[in-house]
């Protein structure tokens, strides 16, 4: 069974399609990442997926459950956290949890191993608005895991993260996902998406481009393979007469050549005994992204 | 009852007990709340109630110039009626006398001219004039009719005596306490409800509640129980600053005031349900809640009473909840009426809370856009 069924959501504001007829679905146990530059309706496409908002049209089912209107059976299987951090004025991250806990018929004993988890024992007793970003973030994450949900929706959870608990927030997450947990979650960051996702779904302007691994997604571009020579190694001459070039050029690295056949050209250099050094760079999901949505990700 | 109904009441409490109380640590730790909803009113209860009561009502300055037969004849009995009334200094000049009276240092002067008694006052305090005048001319009817009785032998043919009785209006702290507590009670129910509305909204933590396994009723009943605790607590503070430091005696059915105020509390939540959904801020939700409160607590008589008030004031405040609170508060804490005397004000809460909440239901938003 699917864990996630989305069928042509749709929603607007005014003339905007913020969601333009999004159909997905997340088999269960599945990792899948949502990337897309700023605007680009990951946000609103959650929610709706979470339902938080109803959509002009469509419907979406999480767990075989209808997500619209409001389902009490759905809530304490799935966990949430929301691009913006949603706190309980004025109290201590330790209540924080202990009461989101509470919410959810979870022992406070539990609630304050999530605070370990997460990296926050030291600041158990600090009220939330004086959290730094990334920890106001990470207790947040905390909050939406606390129940133990079998789905997992997160926004953006590593934005505000250094990188250090980027990378553990990404053990965890693993980890969940690895003991059966559904996650879905946004980024912007494209070696996020490649490292921990199992598909990525390219979203831009309300539409999924794409929605493959990210092999797949990489392959399909079709892009062709960078090699680079250490620098003084190949003469002019040299590159010339290597087969399957495309192009050449000096750079600081090198020569770098580009190819569509990566193998023979190795196989040319290591003839010569070329290979000493040699850099491959293949395509990522950064041009993938570039490709498909026709803009550069970081502009 | 079954085990899994058992056990969901069980998860309910957990959860309504933990919303309680990160809404009560979420106000306590809220110096700004604290201060507006307990020491703010606190502050006038003692400024009423310490300061002013003391004052009593204030006698006429009267200087008396010269010799003035009218106080010499006086028998015991009859100067201590004038001294409740006059506060009589003497002096030699009446010009001085008169230029004091002129500059309001007092209110009249007296002066004996040929066997008349000549009263100097001004007109700037017409109610004092008109005090001063009548008792004046009192005395001296008095003093008029005794001497003639004497010459007569007569009794005179009719005879007055005043004794005093408990007045209808009431000590300072006995109108302050009920009125005040009214007051304090009802904005921290309004800003209360308008902050956490909007404060919720505006931080998504509405939306993320939306996401728990909790109903909005067990969400509304926590904010309920804690507005209504801290309601109680005010009350306590108040009727107990009230009794131990100013002398407030508290009348047979007082207690009606806790099922009062309990009715009051929704009535005034309401209000700031509705500030809360016609705004877009917090700040703006403090503002309207405040809006509404303030001007409705000087209408509704919170801080003097409203007896001497035009007939259209009296009117206008009739359609204010806060008006029939303080009624009923006065009602039962210190003016001695019975229990049932409460019920009519609580009834005209309960329909405003009623009305006022579903408009702010048909009002309110999730989210602050
Ligand atoms: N409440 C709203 N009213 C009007 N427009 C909205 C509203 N919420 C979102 N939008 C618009 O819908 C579009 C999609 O917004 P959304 O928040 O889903 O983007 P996103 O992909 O999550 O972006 P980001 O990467 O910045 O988080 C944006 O153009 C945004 O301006
Ligand atoms: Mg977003």
């Amino acid at each position: 069974m699917a864990a996630i069924e989305v069928r042509d959501l749709v929603m607007t504001y005014g003339d905007l399609r913020a969601v333009d007829e999004v159909s997905l679905d997340v088999g269960e146990g599945e990792f899948v990442g949502v990337v897309g530059p700023n605007g680009a309706g990951k946000t609103t496409l959650l929610e709706m997926i979470e339902g938080l908002r109803k959509p002009d049209s469509g419907s979406a089912r999480v767990l075989g459950e209808p997500v619209w209107p409001r389902n009490p059976r759905l809530l304490p299987r799935i966990g949430v956290q929301l691009q913006a951090s949603s706190f309980f004025e004025r109290l201590t991250a330790r209540e924080q949890i202990r009461t989101f806990a509470a919410l959810y018929g979870v022992p406070a004993g539990h609630a304050d191993e999530w605070l370990s988890r997460v990296g926050l024992d030291e600041k158990a007793d600090a009220r939330v608005e004086d959290l730094s970003g990334g920890q106001a973030q990470r207790l947040s994450i905390a909050c939406a895991l606390v129940h133990d949900p079998e789905v997992l929706f997160l926004d953006e959870p590593t934005a505000a993260l250094d990188p250090q608990a980027r990378r553990n927030l990404w053990d965890l997450l693993s980890g969940l996902n690895e003991s059966g947990r559904t996650v879905v979650l946004t980024t912007h960051y494209m070696d996020e998406a490649e490292a921990l996702c199992d598909r990525v779904a390219i979203m831009d302007a309300g539409r999924i481009l794409q929605f493959d691994t990210p092999t797949a997604l990489v392959r399909g571009l079709d892009a062709p393979v960078r090699i680079v020579v250490a620098p003084g190694q190949l003469g002019r001459d040299e590159v010339a007469r290597l087969p399957h070039v495309l192009d050449a050029e000096e750079s600081e690295d090198g020569t770098v050549l580009t190819t569509r056949e990566p193998g023979a050209v190795i196989g040319h250099l290591a003839e010569h005994d070329l290979l000493d050094g040699v850099q491959l760079r293949t395509g990522t999901l950064e041009d993938v992204f570039l490709a498909v949505t026709g803009r550069d990700y970081r502009a | 009852m079954s085990a899994s109904t058992s056990e969901r009441l069980g998860a309910r409490t957990t959860a309504f007990v933990a919303l309680s109380r990160a809404i009560l640590n979420g106000f306590l730790r809220d110096r700004s709340s604290v201060f507006f909803s307990v020491i703010f009113p606190l502050m006038f209860l003692v400024l009423f109630g310490g300061v002013f009561s003391n004052q009593g009502q204030s006698r006429v300055d009267m200087i008396q110039v010269g010799d003035v037969a009218l106080l010499e004849t006086m028998d015991a009995e009859t100067r201590e009626d004038f001294e409740a009334t006059f506060e009589v200094t003497e002096s030699d000049d009446l010009d001085a006398a008169l230029e004091e009276v002129r500059a309001g240092d007092a209110d009249v002067a007296i002066v004996m001219d040929d066997g008349v008694l000549v009263a100097h006052y001004t007109l700037t305090d017409q109610t004092k004039a008109a005090t001063t005048a009548g008792a004046l001319r009192a005395f001296v009817d008095g003093a008029n009719v005794g001497a003639l009785a004497e010459e007569s032998g007569a009794d005179p043919p009719f005879a007055v005596r005043f004794s005093s009785v408990e007045d209808e209006s009431l000590e300072v702290i006995q109108f302050v306490t009920p009125g005040l507590l009214g007051w304090a009670v009802a904005m921290s129910a309004a800003f209360g409800a308008a902050a956490t509305l909007q404060g919720w909204r505006q931080s998504k933590l509405l939306r993320r509640l939306q996401l728990a396994p909790v109903s909005t009723r067990t969400v509304v009943a926590a904010r309920i129980v804690v507005t209504v605790g801290i309601a109680l607590v005010q009350m306590a503070i108040f009727v107990g600053l009230g009794v131990v430091a100013f002398g407030l005696e508290l009348s047979g059915a007082w207690w009606m005031a806790v099922p009062l105020l309990v009715v009051g509390t929704l009535c005034f939540m309401s209000l700031g349900l509705l500030a809360g959904a016609v705004t877009k801020t917090q700040e703006g939700a403090v503002n309207a809640a405040n809006f509404l409160v303030l001007p409705m607590a000087f209408l509704s008589g919170s801080f003097f009473p409203l007896d001497g008030a035009p007939g259209w004031l009296q009117a206008i405040s009739l359609a204010m909840p806060l008006r029939h609170l303080n009624d009923g508060m006065i009602d039962v804490m210190v003016r001695g009426e019975g229990p049932a005397s409460a019920l009519l004000p609580m009834g005209i809460l309960a329909l405003f809370a009623v009305v006022v909440t579903l408009i702010s239901a048909r009002l309110f938003r999730w989210d602050s856009t």
